[in-house]
């Protein structure tokens, strides 16, 4: 069994050792709001927070996370629509598909955390996520948007 | 699945007397069509009425729209939502738009028309025949406001869900639309003009954005049912193999697996969590058959397309003029030869589906661009009736057209279903399975001749393209002549008004599957196209846009090369060491153009700073979604023409993620100007065209700012990058 805090709750899982944190959220918990995007950490669709700092959950496996807060997109606020890259993120109507925007928006939100101004440098170095539909000018500008409003 | 045999399909339910007739044709209360025995299965009855098929409008105001296309991100639930809106004079607030139900439409004879989602024909082709279904239903609740009244409907006046008279007498939509559902539906109703809109034409809040900035927007990739198992699969990685042997017994006893099914080119392992499946097909022994196309490889394909070049006599797709005349008598001749590979639409989200099979009855869930060839490819598949078979269409995470007609992933999850009677399976693909199963945007090579007079006008060109037939293999009867009408735009239908013009068209089909991607053959024929006239702008000794400007004369397409030559400031010299370069192109019935600055670092680390992109759609419906839509254009362009290419090797395809099949990020993210410039009179279309001229105008530029003419994509293998 693993013990692990996933958004405030400890959980126990019985799953294998080298099950990705990806596939326990998935299809263990429920959690699906956390994507599959690639499996190899290339893509960033899995992104969720790991005590704050973004991981890729796809390659992570759960059972080296015991003991380590786990925060998924789930949880980033309570009503689903308060946090300001939320907030950002819906005033400049960044998503299109929307299937890389939950890792999209932990990776900004983490970037946030540790950088409350974030140069278009930092953006460039921190944002490293795929977004097949093209709306990076937009997650550009919601993050500044963000960080303003914060 | 051909529109024929989805046609031949319909046919067959009809045959059967299925069709119950439609609330619209008897005057009733919406029927709401709950199929016997799919218990919890079928839509809930439409406890509203319903107004007209589009427009279903609840006690408390609510106004459902019903979506007939699917929402891939570009914004068709909001777009279609407005323009039925516009003419139903509603409180947009009441909105609530959600698809149309691809059973109801099969029993009611295809009431909703087409599902179609590709070729930007979403708002173009249907935006008449839903805004007569919101002024419809319009007049309907008025009239029966006014029954009520017992006062003339002329006399009544409507806004926002709210008819009053004069009188004093006011009502709401919900109040009346009971009544309303009961008459008939007026056929001949007048339409706005796009001057009067007052929803159509502005950027309200897209419907689809919150769920997809909380994680609670459900993808088919999300679906969970109660005891529901997952399959990951492979299929014959050389097309066209077969399935020789497989090993089930390696890896039934690992932990979770249910179950391996196979079929004629594929096996799938099905398991309690997708991880485990996956984790077991790469653990099972696999064999496949040795095919013909066992030997195949990029280069061997390459030497397939020169035979069309090389040969004798190719079919002609148009001719002008006298072009043979006209090269006798060029003072400088210009040839060049173009070429691209295979691309891939890799979406984010893999394909995916789920099927429940149940006593004949089948349901799937499933991201899809074409619900009924859905529905369609699981009855085909299936042998059960359209009757028995419910899609719940799902947002796709990505369609970009790999979600069109192919259905392949809902055939073959309705086989492992079909399999697993009463469990429900969703099949996920691998990212792997993804990128070498995919239905690829076809390889070309062009081979391009321009003739100048010794004033350097142009005066004849003759273009041999190669390449090979996407629509040969879905549509075959539009093949006129050996002519693919798809893969010759850019060419048969340029604009450029050169009077001895001539397109020879050599289809040359490898096995490798072909599939419509966004932009089809506007990813690369204009890249030929325009870097090739920029050649013959440079041997002409002419500035490339005053060059093309005569050309293009009384065309829609010349405001649109203005507008970007003006934004860029073409008159004026650039900064010192940035170059530019320009194009324009027109598709799916809009025109555009777009004009690039850019510097090159070491001879081969390019820096696009700036991308200006136009488009004249006629008209729009929802700028900020046109606006997207040029803004993801503009990335798709700059991510083909660096790094995009699928190459095959041993008859299959050598790239299997991310990280063999690059993507541009954010990092390499330009600004992006986009001009919106409708001129009206007509409606074209927005989810594709914005891509075309962005690829040849990086081309451009990087000639100026290098010397160097690059003649095939993407850039990569030419030793290019771009700066991050």
């Amino acid at each position: 069994m693993t013990s692990l805090n996933v958004n405030g709750k400890q959980i126990e899982v019985d799953v294998e050792d080298d099950m990705p944190l990806l596939w326990v959220l998935r299809d263990e918990l429920g959690l699906t709001g956390t994507k599959y995007g690639c499996g190899v950490a290339a893509c960033g669709a899995c992104t969720v927070h790991v005590d704050g700092q973004p991981m890729r959950s796809c390659v992570m496996p759960a059972s080296a996370l015991a003991g380590r807060k786990i925060t998924t997109i789930e949880a980033l606020s309570a009503d689903g629509k308060s946090h300001p890259v939320q907030k950002a993120w819906v005033q400049l109507q960044v998503p299109q598909c929307g299937f890389c925007q939950s890792g999209m928006i932990m990776a900004a939100t983490a970037l946030l955390e540790r950088n409350s101004n974030p140069s278009d440098a930092d953006i460039d170095a921190a944002m490293t996520n795929i977004c097949r539909c093209g709306t990076y000018a937009r997650v550009r500008e919601a993050i500044h948007l963000a960080a303003r409003s914060v | 699945m051909t529109h024929n045999a989805i046609n031949a399909a319909i046919e067959n339910v009809s045959r059967r007397h299925f069709l119950v007739k439609s609330a619209a044709a008897t005057g009733a209360l919406s029927i709401g069509f709950q199929l016997p025995g799919i218990a919890g299965a079928a839509p809930a009855a439409d406890s509203a009425p319903e107004i007209t098929h589009w427009v279903v409008i609840e006690p408390d105001d609510t106004v459902v729209i019903r979506i007939a296309r699917s929402e891939l991100g570009q914004g068709s639930f909001t777009g279609l939502a407005q323009l039925v809106a516009e003419e139903l004079q509603c409180d947009w607030g009441k909105v609530r738009p959600e698809y149309a139900d691809v059973n109801m439409h099969i029993r009611r004879n295809r009431i909703f028309q087409s599902m179609s989602t590709g070729g930007s024909r979403s708002i173009r082709d249907s935006n008449e025949y839903i805004r007569k279904a919101g002024a419809a239903a319009r007049q309907m609740l008025v009239s029966a406001a006014a029954s009520q009244w017992g006062v003339p409907a002329s006399e009544c006046r409507v806004q926002d869900s709210v008819i009053s008279h004069p009188s004093g007498k006011s009502t709401t939509y919900g109040k009346v639309a009971g009544l309303a559902a009961t008459m008939d539906i007026p056929t001949d109703v007048a339409l706005k003009s796009p001057a009067q809109w007052k929803i159509a034409g502005t950027s309200p809040a897209r419907f689809d954005v919150p769920a997809k900035t909380n994680g609670s927007q459900i993808y088919a990739s999300d679906v969970r049912l109660p005891g529901m198992l997952y399959a990951s699969i492979v299929r014959s990685p050389v097309f066209g193999s077969t399935l020789k042997s497989y090993d089930e017994s390696r890896v039934l006893g690992m932990r979770g697996v249910k179950q391996v099914v196979a079929d004629e080119d594929w096996v799938a392992v099905v398991a309690d969590n997708w991880w485990r499946a996956n984790k077991a097909l790469l653990a099972l022994p696999v064999e496949w058959d040795e095919s013909e196309n066992d030997n195949v490889s990029s280069d061997s394909i390459m030497q397939f397309l020169r035979t069309g070049i090389d040969a004798t006599d190719v079919p002609v797709a148009r001719k002008d003029g006298d072009v043979d005349s006209a090269f006798a008598n060029a003072a400088k001749v210009v040839e060049a030869e173009y070429h691209s590979g295979f691309l891939n639409h890799a979406t984010m989200e893999p394909q995916n589906a789920v099927a429940l099979y149940t006593d004949d009855r089948l349901e799937v869930w499933c991201g899809t661009q074409n619900g009924e060839a859905t529905i369609a490819s699981a009855s085909e598949t299936s042998g059960i009736p359209l009757e028995n078979i419910i899609v719940h269409k799902m947002h796709a995470g990505g369609g970009f057209g790999r979600r069109g007609g192919h259905q392949d992933y809902t055939k073959q999850a309705v086989k492992i279903a079909m399999a697993m009677p009463g469990t429900p399976v969703r099949l996920q693909w691998s990212r792997e399975e993804d990128m070498r199963q995919g239905r690829y945007r076809p390889v070309s090579l062009v081979k391009l001749r321009g003739a100048l007079d010794k004033d350097g006008n142009w005066t004849a060109w003759q273009v041999r393209q190669a390449d090979q037939s996407i629509i040969i293999t879905v549509r075959p009867n539009m093949i006129e002549n050996g002519v693919d009408p798809i893969n010759t735009r850019s060419f048969a239908d340029n604009p450029y008004k050169v009077p001895n013009f001539v397109n020879e068209y050599a289809m040359r089909n490898p096995h490798v599957p072909p599939g419509f991607c966004r932009a089809v053959a506007h990813t690369n024929n204009p890249f030929y196209r325009e870097c090739f006239i920029d050649e013959l702008a440079h041997a002409a000794g002419k500035d490339p846009y005053e060059f093309r400007r005569p050309f293009l004369e009384g065309t829609k397409d010349l405001p649109l090369l203005d507008a970007v030559a003006r934004q860029i400031g073409w008159d004026k010299p650039a900064p010192k060491g940035v170059h530019r370069g320009i194009a324009v192109v027109d598709s799916y019935g809009s025109y555009t153009a777009a004009a690039v600055e850019l510097s090159v670092e070491n001879g081969t680390v390019i820096d696009v700073q700036r991308v200006v992109v136009a488009i004249d759609s006629g008209h729009v419906v929802h700028p900020d979604s046109v606006k997207g839509q040029m803004e993801g254009g503009v990335i798709w362009g700059l991510s083909f023409i660096m790094h995009e290419e699928i190459t095959i090797d041993n008859g299959r395809v050598v790239q299997g993620n991310f990280t063999d099949y690059p993507v541009l990020k954010l990092a390499q993210t330009p600004k992006i100007e986009p001009i919106i410039m409708p001129s009206g009179g007509f409606w074209g279309g927005v989810g594709e065209p914005p891509i075309g001229a962005v690829i040849p105008a990086i081309g451009n530029a990087l000639f100026a700012a290098t010397g160097k003419r690059i003649r095939s994509m993407p850039l990569k293998n030419h030793g290019f990058s771009y700066k991050t």
